[in-house]
Formats: C-alpha cells, sequence, structure tokens
C-alpha cells in the first residue's frame, strides 16, 4: 500500500511526512521525527509509556495510526521543559524522587500536565485516578503521586503570586 | 507490533462512509475510537484490507436532549460522556458506567458508539443501554433503521448490524430515581469479571420499577426481566435483594476465563448485584 503525506504540529513545529496507514504514531515520532522521549512499553494499549498530548488529550501514541494525527497539534515530553529549564513537574519528579528506572517518567510527566490543565487543584484520589493509564514498575507510586501533588500546589502558589 | 497493510479513507459524512462500505465489501471495517480495533489489528487478529475512520464525520458527534430524550452521537468519546453537565443531569449513571471503562488515556479515544457496536461482551456500554432500554440509529444503503439494544446483541461479537451499516446514534429517556454501576474487576483497564447496571424508582417506600442488566457474564450482555421484577413492589429487603440476585444468576451464562471459574463468575455476580441494588435503591 501506498505511503501517504502526513503533517502535524510537534513541539510547536510544523512536522511532515510519509508514512504507511499502518504506521502507527509513537514510531513515526520517534524514528522519523526524532522525539525519543515517549517510550515504547507495552505496546498493548495499557502501560502509558508512550504517551503523549494531542489536540488537548492524553493519547496512548502506541494506538493511534500517525494517519490519525493529520493536522493535529502535538507535545511530548520534549516540549514540556529541557534539561536547562525544566517544567515544574519535572522538577517536582526530581525532588520528590518521582521516579527510579525512569522508563515510564515521560508518559507519567505527560499525562500529568494535561491531568493538571484539567484539574489544577486535584485530591490525592483524584491525581491516582487521574493517573491509572500509566504503570510504573519500579516506585510503587507514591513518590509520583507526591510529585504531582507538589506540582500542583507550586504552580498554583505561581498563579496567585502573578495576581 | 504492526499491523498488516491497509488502505485508510477518511469520509466526511455517513453517507461518504456508507458508500465505501459497499464499494469495498469484506475487506473493510469502520473505525471508530480505535481502542479495540487497533490492538486486534496490531496482534493480526483483525486482518483487513480497508480501514474507514469515521473520526472526521461531524454528524457522528455531541450529545442532545429534547423533550426528556437524550441522544447520543456514536463518535461522542467516554471523556466527553464523563465531562457533560446535561448527561450527568438526565442519566447520571451513564458517567457513573463510563467512569469505570479502561483508563483516562483510553476514555478519550474510546466512543460510546465503538463500545456499544463492537459486539465485545466485555464492554460496559451494551448492558448499560439494555439497563436504559435505548434505541441504536443504524443507517445503511436503504436509510435508516432503529434496533432496541435489547435485541442488538446476537453472540459475542455478532449484533443484528449488517455489513454495509454503520451506527450513528443512540438515544434513551432520561432517568428518574436510583441508579448504580458497579463493576468488579481485576485491576485499572480490565474489562469486568462481572458487573451491573440498575435503575429503580421508589413510591411510598416501596420500588414502584427496576431495571437490572449485566456485563460479561453471558456471550452478550443478559438484561433480567425475572431479577427486576422479584423487587418490584418489595421495600427491597434482604429477602427481595436475595430474590433478585438468584433471579439474575439464573440467567447469566458466564465462560471460564482468566478472570476465574464459572462458579467463581456467578458468585461474583451475585454480589455485584446485590451492591449495584443497594446503592441504587439508596439513591432512590
Amino acid at each position: 500500500m501506498g505511503k501517504v503525506h502526513v503533517k502535524m504540529t510537534v513541539n510547536g513545529q510544523e512536522m511532515e511526512t510519509l508514512a504507511e496507514p499502518r504506521e502507527l504514531l509513537i514510531h513515526v515520532l520517534r524514528e522519523q521525527f526524532g522525539m525519543k522521549g515517549p517510550h515504547i512499553g507495552c505496546e498493548t494499549s495499557h502501560c502509558g509509556a508512550c504517551t503523549i498530548d494531542m489536540d488537548g488529550k492524553s493519547v496512548k501514541a502506541c494506538t493511534v495510526f500517525a494517519v490519525q494525527a493529520e493536522s493535529a497539534d502535538i507535545t511530548t515530553i520534549e516540549g514540556i521543559g529541557t534539561p536547562d529549564n525544566l517544567h515544574v513537574l519535572q522538577a517536582m519528579f526530581r525532588e520528590h524522587h518521582g521516579l527510579q528506572c525512569g522508563y515510564c517518567t515521560p508518559g507519567m510527566i505527560t499525562r500529568a500536565y494535561r491531568l493538571l490543565q484539567e484539574n489544577p487543584d486535584p485530591t490525592e484520589e483524584e491525581v491516582r485516578f487521574g493517573m491509572a493509564g500509566n504503570l510504573c514498575r519500579c516506585t510503587g507510586y507514591q513518590n509520583i503521586v507526591k510529585a504531582i501533588m507538589a506540582a500542583a500546589a507550586e504552580m498554583n502558589a505561581a498563579k496567585e503570586a502573578a495576581q | 507490533m504492526i499491523p498488516g497493510s491497509f488502505e485508510y479513507h477518511q469520509p466526511h459524512d455517513v453517507e461518504g462512509a456508507i458508500r465505501l462500505l459497499q464499494d469495498l465489501g469484506d475487506e473493510a471495517r469502520v473505525v471508530a475510537g480505535g481502542h479495540s480495533l487497533i490492538p486486534m489489528m496490531k496482534l493480526r487478529m483483525a486482518d483487513l484490507g480497508h480501514l474507514i475512520d469515521l473520526r472526521r464525520i461531524e454528524a457522528l458527534k455531541g450529545i442532545s436532549i429534547d423533550g426528556g430524550t437524550v441522544t447520543i452521537g456514536a463518535m461522542t468519546t467516554q471523556h466527553e460522556l464523563i465531562e457533560s453537565k446535561m448527561l450527568a443531569d438526565a442519566a447520571p449513571i451513564v458517567r457513573e458506567a463510563a467512569l469505570q471503562i479502561a483508563d483516562p488515556q483510553v476514555r478519550y479515544c474510546g466512543t460510546i458508539g465503538g463500545n456499544v457496536a463492537n459486539g465485545d461482551p466485555g464492554n460496559d456500554m451494551p448492558g448499560l443501554m439494555q439497563c436504559l432500554d435505548a434505541t441504536y440509529t443504524l443507517a445503511g444503503p436503504d436509510g435508516e433503521r432503529q434496533v432496541a439494544a435489547r435485541e442488538f446483541y446476537e453472540a459475542a461479537y455478532f449484533t443484528a448490524r449488517e455489513d454495509e451499516e454503520i451506527l450513528t446514534s443512540i438515544s434513551f429517556a432520561g432517568t428518574a430515581g436510583g441508579y448504580a454501576y458497579e463493576k468488579q474487576k481485576r485491576k485499572i483497564g480490565d474489562y469486568a469479571t462481572a458487573a451491573s447496571a440498575v435503575l429503580i424508582t421508589k413510591n411510598g417506600g416501596q420500588c414502584a420499577s427496576a431495571s437490572i442488566a449485566m456485563t460479561n457474564l453471558a456471550d452478550t450482555p443478559v438484561f433480567s426481566d425475572e431479577a427486576s421484577d422479584a423487587l418490584v413492589g418489595t421495600s427491597v429487603d434482604d429477602a427481595a435483594i436475595k430474590a433478585a440476585t438468584a433471579a439474575a444468576v439464573a440467567a447469566i451464562d458466564p465462560a471460564e476465563d482468566n478472570r476465574g471459574p464459572v462458579e467463581f463468575k456467578k458468585h461474583v455476580a451475585g454480589v455485584i448485584l446485590a451492591r449495584t441494588v443497594e446503592r441504587a435503591w439508596s439513591r432512590a
């Protein structure tokens, strides 16, 4: 089957490529656009390591075809913060030791980013419910939840200070 | 895991999608949210030549309420069901059930139409739609027709939908009284070991009407008149709940799988149904 022209916005940049319809978005992001932040974990829509933000939704990029992302606005972990300029979530994951091996972390942070957009002041229970699509096999989640709660508090304090 | 090759189509209206189904025949499948079909394609358990994506068809999206009747477009996502204040007011059981489906990422993509049309006994919405006595609208080459959710499911993955038809919307009357959707699952994201939907109305301390349906306990959802009848006219005391539970367990036909043997599933079904009835009654 022939390749199809696909274009999308990734971390604010217009990207385009030719992709077979059967190519999954995660493969195109990683292999053609060089965004190695979103990881390939289970490949079965369970683990959330491949989570990206697509048109304001947290999406498992292993369960979307690249052709379905035509014209989409995508944010990956690379678009959330950089080593020199960490996003609050990234800083809090570091501070609260919200990771061990780090494999799930890009998906965790990308999902938490959207969760806090929708619910800026979540309870611990809401964080756990909202993060249920991301699996971590190291930490037992305690510090991940702590980091997200701390990031929410920090972001709210910054918002208040700005007002 | 990469699926086999296929051609991708993105029609902009229902007529265009039906035309593609007619032209492409057995080789074609429609995809809604894709979170059932794409995993199956990756496992090469679904092999198709043409994928017809419904995502660009605006007419299939959205929730409306008119004169007490709720109509939901097939491409409305679980996330949109959860976020709709209007729907939560008209039929709160839908939100309660949608929150128990899969995980947040899946709910952003998964649609109510895909959930009800796929015919997977593990899906939550078919049982719920039977509880609500919903009606499905199917569009095909000869126009539209309506099928009751209670008549739609024939066997696992076999439904009343013809190959050249698309399920376009779902409608049901807004609910009054108590409601509950309970689901026992091994972990977040799993299908139910047992789940049940209950609607109940109360009049003068007694149950005036009840509707009970169960999920993943047979190769189709199970709506049980007998279980509902066991509650009507009672004060929904322990004896009535026991009778309703016994009637529902008699109506199901679970299969042994990795969620447990038949006896275990019947036991869990009874526990879950009793819990659902109690909670629905407490809200009536």
